[in-house]
């Protein structure tokens, strides 16, 4: 794969050394990680590993108990995710970044209405809405039929793709995906991987979720692997091989079956990135 | 934070869009439900209740009259329900309401407080208010489903409507408020008649209109609106994208207990008295009134108008009883059959609506 790093070599966003407790739980233990603008770092990790938490402090849920958060070189404190938010840090959670009942065009606006008119009269405007969400929509490279229908007519995927062109839309620097890809099938965890890409290749740092080493080799640019609150390991793309990866990874599945799943995915997306990626994977397995 | 882009030309139109008749768009509206039932049951009264003079100015204006202040409430109780909560104080808030007005406004010698008006109901709206405001606090605080944090509510608030008075008037009626110096100017705003081809309309109904007309603009077609229905659907994840789902739930509390002290303030204006035992299981018919007009207790999903016809619906029930001569306890049976016949036909267009 060739390594489209951005120019920029800065990290945009780094935690040091950060550790969370929750009373006498020890969820996370001297914590260090970042991203660089342009590139995908993913977070790998097993049920319980912290993922969760390092998320949340991440997002601005929870602060750390201790450790410095900087964002483009400096130190910030964030009381709301909404402080996240606004410095173009955003979050897609599993399961939690839509509403079923909403239509498309007020779950892509919401929190984040377009208004138009003064005083009483300031409403939502919503043809603007409408717009936009088919535009960027289309960009993603998914063609919505009508963005008044409720997102509980999407797939899981198209779900996971909204909330991603959600956040690219209102500039977000840091995109962190909270396993995307989990409890989605084969075709659909491809078109995910492939927004992944596309947003790295917009320049947006990615901090990629979750706990499939096979869906994160592909589209990663560097691996943090962490296990019972700890940092287990570190390592950029050229030191890390992917059967390593997995061996590293608890209880990582039979290779063949990842392959076949990868190949699938490059077939039902046709993405140039993933057939690469596919490639690359299938080189490292038979290796 | 929104990047604003140049407007440019509308897409082109979608193949893939269906089109859908007028009769298909109708029908996923969450409020047709409530109208269908109203056109129904004005059916069945107009033929059932026709010698009774049922198709009249009088008998309209009467449904109207009763349809206002239930009106007024459900409109806010349907908001509240749409953005996930319930609210069970707000019958007892009308008694409240109207006795902290009355207790104020009573010269001394009948055990009030004998302050002016203008004072005197702007103190009793703001101890009605904070009463909502407390319940939302509660229920935020305590991470409680709202449902027993306002029967808790509900008891309080008609015990301290009952026990106040008593201790301090010896009474549970409290009257005169026509005599009070100013009031008849609130009388003409709140609780006058206007005759109308023969027909005697409160103003109560202009307020239900401007109430819910407000309400409408508010719940679609304003941020606010998109967050209560983002926080209806999934507090977790309208936080998330910075919606402030604390604020907004504790400040749609506060409206419910502000409509039900306006409730209050239009009772208190049109018959001069206050009564500890008023807006008795107006509750239940506020959320009657919501669910019929298509607001789904679960949250989320609902309609603001369906209320307003989900209240008329109600009160046509009522009247209609009332004109037919029919024994009034067969009332609570229609009510109860008509309940339960909404539900299930608002599951059955919200369905529809999720696979279109």
């Amino acid at each position: 794969m060739t390594t489209s790093t951005a120019s920029a070599t800065d990290k945009l966003l780094e935690v040091r050394n950060v550790s969370k407790y929750f009373g006498s739980v020890v969820a996370l233990s001297d914590v260090s990680m970042f991203v660089r603008a342009g590139e995908v770092t993913c977070l790998l990790g097993d049920n319980g590993a912290g993922k969760s938490t390092l998320i949340k402090i991440l997002s601005g849920v929870h602060k750390p108990s201790s450790g410095t958060y900087l964002f483009e070189g400096k130190e910030v404190e964030f009381d709301s995710p909404r402080e996240a938010l606004e410095l173009g840090i955003a979050t897609v959670y599993q399961d939690l970044a839509m509403i079923p009942l909403m239509s498309i065009w007020r779950n892509f606006f919401l929190g984040s209405e377009p208004t138009k008119g003064w005083g009483p009269f300031r409403r939502f405007d919503s043809r603007f809405a409408k717009k936009v969400t088919r535009e960027e929509m289309k960009k993603m490279g998914i063609d919505i039929r009508d963005p008044d229908q409720p997102v509980g007519t999407l797939s899981g995927g198209e779900r996971q793709s909204v909330a991603i062109a959600r956040a690219v839309y209102f500039g977000a620097k840091v995109l962190i995906l909270d396993e995307p890809t989990a409890a989605l099938g084969v075709k659909q965890a491809g078109v995910v991987l492939k927004y992944i890409l596309q947003a790295k290749q917009r320049g947006i740092g990615v901090i990629f979720i979750t706990h499939n080493p096979h869906h994160a080799y592909p589209v990663g640019d560097h691996f943090v692997i962490l296990r019972r609150g700890k940092v287990f390991g570190d390592y950029t793309k050229d030191e890390i091989p992917l059967e390593q990866l997995v061996q590293m990874m608890a209880g990582g599945a039979d290779l063949e079956a990842l392959s076949h799943e990868l190949e699938a995915a490059s077939r039902a997306t046709g993405s140039k990135e993933m057939a690469e990626a596919a490639a690359e994977f299938q080189k490292e397995s038979s290796a | 934070m929104a990047t604003v882009a140049p407007p440019t030309e509308s897409p082109p139109a979608d193949e893939r869009i269906r089109e859908v008749g007028l009769l298909g768009r109708i029908m996923v509206r969450p409020e047709i439900g409530a109208i269908l039932a109203l056109i129904l049951v004005w059916i069945f009264f107009a033929i059932v209740a026709y010698d009774n003079n049922f198709i009249s100015m009088q008998t309209t204006a009467a449904i109207l009259n009763r349809a206002a202040p239930l009106g007024i409430l459900a409109v806010a109780v349907a908001m509240l329900m749409i953005a996930g909560e319930f609210d069970l104080s707000v019958g007892s808030l009308i008694g409240f309401g109207g006795m902290a007005i009355m207790l104020f406004v009573s010269s001394s010698s009948t055990g009030g407080l004998a302050w002016p008006l203008g004072p005197a109901i702007l103190v009793a709206l703001l101890i009605t208010v904070a009463a909502g405001f407390l319940n939302g606090l509660l229920v935020q605080t305590t991470k409680l489903p709202s449902f027993i944090i306002t029967l808790g509510a509900l008891f309080v608030f008609r015990g301290l409507a009952t026990a106040i008075p008593r201790t301090m008037t010896n009474r549970t009626q409290l009257g005169g408020f026509g005599d009070i110096p100013g009031a008849d100017i609130l009388i003409s705003i709140f609780g006058s008649k206007i005759e109308f081809l023969g027909g005697r309309f409160d103003t109560g109904i202009l307020w239900w209109i401007a109430v819910t007309a407000a309400a409408v603009w508010v719940l679609n077609r304003t941020r606010v609106g998109n967050w209560i229905f983002g926080i209806g659907g999934d507090a977790i994840a309208s936080r998330n994208v910075g919606v402030p789902v604390a604020g907004l739930k504790i400040s749609l509390f506060m409206f419910t207990a502000l409509a039900a002290f306006f409730v209050a303030l239009l009772q208190v204006a049109s018959t001069g008295t206050a009564d500890s035992l008023r807006g008795e299981l107006t509750e239940f018919y506020a959320i009657i009134a919501s669910v019929v007009g298509g607001v789904l207790l679960t949250g989320g999903y609902g309609s603001v108008i369906g209320a307003a016809v989900g209240a008329l619906t109600f009160a046509m029930v009522q009247q209609g009883v009332i004109v037919t001569g029919v024994d009034g306890d067969w009332f609570k049976v229609f009510v109860g059959v008509i309940l339960v016949l909404a539900v299930i036909f608002n599951n059955y267009v919200r369905q529809r609506a999720q696979r279109r």
